[in-house]
């Protein structure tokens, strides 16, 4: 391992190019505990630590602050507050102003964080916190949704509004129309490694933070801000995440703040990591939603118009709660077609924390509304689920218009659905439940196969934009840096298989190197399953620069035609001759050829007009389906996943081993969210499920007991995607949706599949025995 | 005989020999490997004892034989580790240096993704490769029940267990080669001496024996006795407070006894889930399955049925069996025994029949008769490693007749304490066993609880679902082969 490795130069072809399951770059480091999280960076010398300290209240004027007894416990230097921050006390990211650092004057949730000990142990300054003596005028808060109104409630950003064709006239003038409401319970992203900064002083105005984020610019330009200094004075660094999911796109920014000011007040390094409770408690969360639905349809089950009114709790102040429930209506189709549809979105207030970014940003939230309504369409019409999705599905020539009125060119669900129908077995396991369920009072099976599509690009279109930077050193080594980050999606190795694929060198040459500010500037979040389209494109056009120059170079050296300089692995052919890659790079050199190049890159045909409601938001679009199968305990409203097959794509994979991991994971996830992650607070404004102990992500014995999971390999990308290839980060999540269905599929067998379950999520236990009970007294007001 | 006193915790990390006289009584093992000694590999997710990512094996001698067993570092009390093997993810390697077969598989099968959970699954396996070296599915699962990762979704964890054995044979193991060498050291740091450090306000004790121990308690009454620490290491990770003096009893052999005598099983008050469950099972075959049910690997490893009773908890999973099945607890203080309904022993919420200087030393538990009907279920929103929002235990005897001669059934999380449901009970016996009787028993239900709504689940669930286990007893006790549970087992 530490040898230097001699490349093969008879090789024909290298080691970890595209399209093959190259490890993660770190697993080596990961199973040995020898990868190094923040906290495991040696720590300064005179090392201070922070600790916030939260609200009481969920609403409330701050009437008088003691921190007297802070102040004087033992080992604390210094305690801050909003009063505090040398420039300003604002850590809005979409420049709201709505969001303070530290709240003053008034808090707006229980849990918001009102000042921050700075003490010489983490111990001692979480001791402290404890004593701090705050006198609060309680004002009257909301916490839920569905307490308030949401159709003309309070706001926290712009509502969307997008329409095609009359709706309702549409649904007016169906055969047949209904309409429900269902709730869909929000999600904490519990990454592992929670959130924590470190802040060591330079000089200056300088500052370097070490932030577990997904968005080192916009930590950086909060830095800034808060310190009312340039943005070239903060340098913004994260080699890994223990996990972010969305959690920290913007999550991280207020402790990389206080960590900074502190550490530039004090003249010493500060670190804060909030334990687990606080920052499930204090930092944001996946929106609930409570959707509202008309539908018109007629008796084929053909859907004819709907309507939608997507209310979500936002918490107290926008966030990114804006693009968030945009993004729910970009997917209130998933991939069906609406001839007539109008979708609302509600950006609510309420007194809880500021929900945030989550795998999916609202995408997963609209798609579930879209298969409600199909779910009560298919109970109306008496028909299978599988049938009203099909009849229903997207054109591929005709048919294929969004409600945001882009055409769906790239259309292959029916593909994808069609191949899991039969590899799923879904039709003969359908009649094998019926044949169970007959027979078996307590135990019901049940069963579904849902589709997706989700599209990839940011709608904010400024940030489909991308740099990287190359370095190639004198021994053929090569140094890669680019604006994305590193959360365990596998991205890094990803871009070095691209930039090895570039130069035609094993992988093991190309070093990956942390993302930092101080590199590749203005960068976009590692977010909206964009890491690889973007940051990839960005390294690809950096290597080939160098490339472009190696062979510009040979072919004055050698007198040859450029077509005649052909890159092999690790060697370069010249004429009839083949040099070690590392040997021409050394002559390069000597001859001064700038052997370093940045790469940039932003996405084509993107465009998206707000406030008309039409555009070209999605690049292209990524699909995949799953069928799964439960059994409910009629009794308890326990289940089991009995089995999930899935087929998803991702174009022409750029790594088949990394990519089948984020299905499963994503599916694995988006099932946590929809059955036993349950966010609950109580009539004091509370949060009530902050730890692990209290809520409930999947386990190992949670998934399906059979999980066939197939990555499709006849797709690729219609558009010029890096290597032909598909985001992958976020699509798979919303797989899961399949269980929901299904555990409503089990439900309504109580009552011969008559009556629309309306299983809300999470589907707990709970709620699937009051789904049952529901069930059982429709059954007996029948008949 | 003087008793022996010495002033520092001796014990054997990795390959070191380590002696420490300056222990905090609520420090904890994960801050002493990451702050102390810079050994970072273990991390912190939670600090609660749920996540698993703070892994680490410790080894204990037991009858004389060398055994490891997974547990939560981050709950873990420093000082509790008197004469015992830590061993962390950096200890662990294989054969030649490089990855141990555990490693090498989990990076093989693509089973590590932002990583921070790893070390803790890797120290998982680890644990069950050196018990099991071909485990099954269901093993694997079983043995990450305390072992979160929000990345991968498992699967390629579970494949990468099942392989292991495939990458070198337990025998060529490193830990294993060093056993013999690491028993004899641990041997010698046995000196039968109490352990005393610090004072005042920070004062931990590890008693020298049971003697020892109620003679210390009668001098300290406040004390906290800490076993398992599974409970009261929260005390101090969330709630920071004050426990000092600390009197550990985890330690104490005296107190591992699980013994079976006149049909009745006695289980000593530092015996551990893990250890009790293989005697449970086979003494009382429906217990068994509900050990499983506790924590994951690394609580049941720690925490104690003592503790699960003394802490008084309201959903506490053993109680309620316990109560069921008419144990009877032995309570301690100074040289005077006594023994009581453990029924009794739960007096109101935060209140148990428990007086200064006295302690539980075991707990016995009647076997049922031969044909008595027993079960225990648990409800949860997720099935393994949660606590309980309902739990029904149930002990129904029918005679020759077919009705009913006793019925004793308590439930969990429904009232403020572990409590019997005597109208219930009343509502059954007398009766012929049939689901006429039961349904008929039902509305009793009302009389005996008033449960509540929180966090785990409505009222109104608790309530539904505490009857419906009933009729689940009912149905189980009919030898129906129709199913009434869902189960991880897979359908034929």
């Amino acid at each position: 391992m530490n040898s230097r490795p001699t490349p093969n130069f008879k090789a024909e072809k290298i080691v970890g190019g595209v399209a093959t399951d190259q490890r993660h770059d770190s697993a080596h480091k990961h199973v040995t505990g020898t990868a190094i999280y923040i906290d495991d960076m040696p720590e300064p010398a005179g090392l201070l630590h922070g600790c916030l300290g939260l609200s009481a209240v969920a609403h409330g004027d701050i009437l008088s602050m003691d921190l007297s007894a802070v102040s004087a416990a033992p080992g604390v230097v210094d305690v801050l507050t909003g009063a505090d921050m040398p420039g300003s006390n604002d850590i809005s990211p979409t420049g709201r102003h709505d969001e303070p650092v530290l709240a003053t004057g008034k808090v707006q949730f229980h849990g918001q964080p009102v000042f921050a000990v700075i003490a010489e142990t983490r111990e001692a300054a979480r001791r402290a916190c404890r004593l701090a003596k705050i006198n609060f005028a309680e004002l009257p808060f909301v916490t839920d949704v569905g307490e308030t109104d949401r159709f003309n409630g309070k706001l926290v950003t712009p509502p969307l509004t997008l329409k095609r064709g009359d709706a309702a006239a549409a649904i007016a003038a169906a055969p047949r129309r209904l309409s429900g409401q269902m709730r869909i319970g929000g999600q904490d992203h519990f990454y592992l490694e929670g959130q924590i900064a470190l802040a060591i002083p330079g000089e200056d105005s300088d500052v370097t933070v070490y932030s577990s984020t997904q968005h080192p610019s916009e930590v950086q330009h909060m830095v800034a801000h808060v310190l009312g200094v340039p943005s070239h004075a903060v340098t913004v660094e994260i080699r890994r995440m223990g996990g972010g999911f969305g959690g920290k796109e913007t999550q991280g920014n207020q402790f990389a703040a206080i960590a900074a000011v502190a550490a530039k007040k004090l003249g010493r390094a500060v670190k804060i990591r909030p334990d687990r409770d606080d920052d499930m408690v204090a930092t944001g969360k996946r929106h609930d939603f409570l959707v509202d639905y008309e539908v018109g349809f007629d008796d084929d089950g053909n859907i004819l118009g709907v309507d939608f009114h997507y209310a979500a709790r936002c918490g107290f102040s926008s966030d990114l709660s804006g693009p968030v429930t945009d993004r729910a209506l970009f997917h209130c189709d998933n991939a069906y077609f609406w001839p007539a549809v109008k979708a609302v979105s509600a950006p609510l207030y309420t007194n809880t924390v500021s929900n945030t970014a989550f795998r999916g940003f609202g995408g997963p939230q609209g798609m579930v509304g879209a298969e409600r309504v199909i779910d009560e369409v298919a109970f109306a019409t008496g028909k299978d689920p599988l049938d009203i999705r099909k009849i229903n599905f997207y054109g591929t020539t005709d048919r294929n218009v969004t409600p945001y009125h882009q055409t769906v060119e790239d259309n292959i669900v029916q593909r994808i659905v069609s191949e899991l129908e039969v590899s799923s077995n879904y039709h003969r396991r359908r009649r094998e439940i019926a044949a169970f369920n007959a027979n078996s009072d307590i135990i019901k099976r049940g069963i579904a196969l849902t589709p997706v599509k989700f599209g990839i690009s940011f709608t904010a279109t400024h940030f489909n934009q991308a740099g990287a930077l190359v370095h190639v050193y004198t021994d053929g080594s090569v140094h890669l840096n680019h604006g994305g980050t590193e959360m365990g999606q596998g991205l890094y190795v990803k871009i070095a298989q691209i930039v090895a694929e570039e130069f035609q060198i094993d992988i093991e040459h190309v070093k990956i190197t942390a993302t930092t500010t101080g590199k590749v500037p203005n960068t976009s979040a590692t977010a909206a399953s964009s890491g690889a389209d973007l940051n990839g494109m960005a390294a690809q056009v950096a290597a080939r620069q160098i490339k472009e120059r190696l062979c510009d170079f040979a072919a004055e050296k050698y007198g040859l035609p450029k077509e005649q300089i052909l890159f092999l692995p690790n060697r370069v052919r010249v004429g009839n001759q083949e040099i070690p890659f590392a040997d021409l790079v050394k002559q390069a050199y000597m001859a001064r050829v700038q052997l370093s190049a940045t790469g940039f890159y932003k996405t084509p045909k993107v465009r998206w007009d707000r406030d008309k409601g039409e555009g070209h938001p999605f690049y292209y679009f990524a699909y995949g389906a799953s069928c799964s199968e439960v059994s409910i305990d009629t009794l308890t409203g326990e289940y089991m996943v009995e089995r999930t097959d899935i087929l998803h794509e991702t174009g022409r994979s750029l790594n088949r081993a990394i990519d089948l991991g984020q299905i499963e994971g994503g599916f694995i996830q988006g099932m946590g969210w929809l059955t036993t992650e349950e966010l609950v607070w109580d009539d004091k404004g509370r949060l009530r499920t902050h730890a692990p102990s209290t809520y409930k992500i999947p386990l190992a014995s949670d998934r399906p007991k059979i999980f066939n999971v197939t990555l499709a390999d006849w797709p690729e990308n219609r558009e010029a995607s890096v290597h032909r290839s598909k985001a992958v980060g976020e699509p798979p999540f919303m797989l899961a949706m399949s269980v929901l269905h299904a555990l409503s599929d089990a439900v309504a067998s109580v009552a011969e599949h008559r009556v629309c379950p309306r299983l809300d999520a999470p589907a707990t236990p709970e709620r699937v025995l009051m789904a049952v009970e529901r069930m059982r007294k429709a059954r007996s007001t029948d008949g | 005989m003087t008793l022996a006193i010495r002033s520092e915790v001796r014990f054997l990390l990795n390959g070191e020999r380590v002696a420490l006289s300056d222990i905090r009584p609520d420090e904890m093992l994960l801050d002493y490997l990451r702050l102390r000694r810079n050994l970072r590999g273990s991390k912190e997710g939670c600090a609660e004892g749920d996540c698993g990512a703070c892994t680490v094996l410790v080894g204990r001698l037991s009858d004389g034989g060398l055994v490891y067993e997974s547990v939560n570092a981050c709950i873990r009390f420093l000082g509790s580790l008197d004469g015992c093997h830590l061993v962390t993810i950096e200890h662990l390697r294989g054969t030649e240096g490089g990855l141990h077969p555990v490693q090498q598989a989990m990076v093989d099968f693509h089973g590590s993704q932002c990583g921070f959970c790893t070390p803790g699954f890797v120290m998982s396996l680890y644990a069950l490769w050196m018990r099991d070296a071909d485990p099954s599915e269901a093993a694997i699962e079983k043995a990450l029940q305390g072992n979160l990762c929000r990345c991968t979704g498992y699967d390629a964890i579970v494949k990468a267990a099942g392989a292991i054995s495939s990458y070198g044979q337990s025998a060529n193991d490193p830990l294993r080669v060093e056993r013999a060498e690491v028993t004899e050291r641990l041997r010698t740091l046995q000196d039968g001496a109490r352990v005393e450090i610090g004072s005042g306000t920070a004062r931990l004790i590890l008693p020298a024996s049971v003697d020892d121990v109620a003679d210390i308690l009668l001098a300290e009454p406040k004390a906290t006795i800490v076993a398992g620490a599974t409970d009261v290491g929260l005390w101090v990770t969330k709630f920071m407070r004050d426990i000092s003096p600390v009197v550990f009893i985890g330690h104490l052999s005296e107190l591992k006894g699980v013994t079976q005598a006149d049909g009745v099983l006695t289980i000593g008050a530092g015996v551990t889930y893990s250890d009790a469950q293989a005697a449970l099972a086979e003494a009382i075959p429906a217990f068994g399955p509900l050990i499983d049910r506790i924590g994951g690997a690394q609580v049941r490893n720690m925490g104690t049925i003592g503790g699960n009773i003394a802490n008084g908890s309201p959903i506490g999973d053993t109680p309620p069996p316990l109560i069921a099945l008419g144990a009877t607890l032995t309570l301690r203080r100074g040289a005077e025994r006594r023994t009581i309904l453990l029924e009794d022993y739960f007096i109101a919420y935060g209140k148990q029949d428990r007086r200064p200087g006295e302690f539980v030393e075991a707990v016995h538990v009647p076997v049922p008769a031969k044909g008595a009907h027993f079960a225990v279920h648990k409800i949860t929103k997720r099935r393994d490693e949660d606590i309980t929002a309902a739990l029904g235990a149930f002990h129904v005897v029918v005679g020759a007749d077919g009705t009913v001669t006793s019925a004793t059934i308590a439930y969990g999380g429904m009232a403020a304490t572990p409590k019997r449901a005597r109208a219930v009970e009343a509502a059954l016996v007398g009766r012929p066993w049939s689901m006429e009787t039961v349904e008929a028993a039902l509305p009793a239900y009302q009389t005996d609880f008033t449960p509540l709504s929180d966090m785990r689940a409505s009222a109104e669930y608790r309530m539904t679902v505490a009857k419906n286990l009933l009729r689940r007893f009912y149905l189980e006790t009919t030898g129906t082969r129709k199913p009434i549970m869902v189960t991880r087992e897979r359908a034929a």
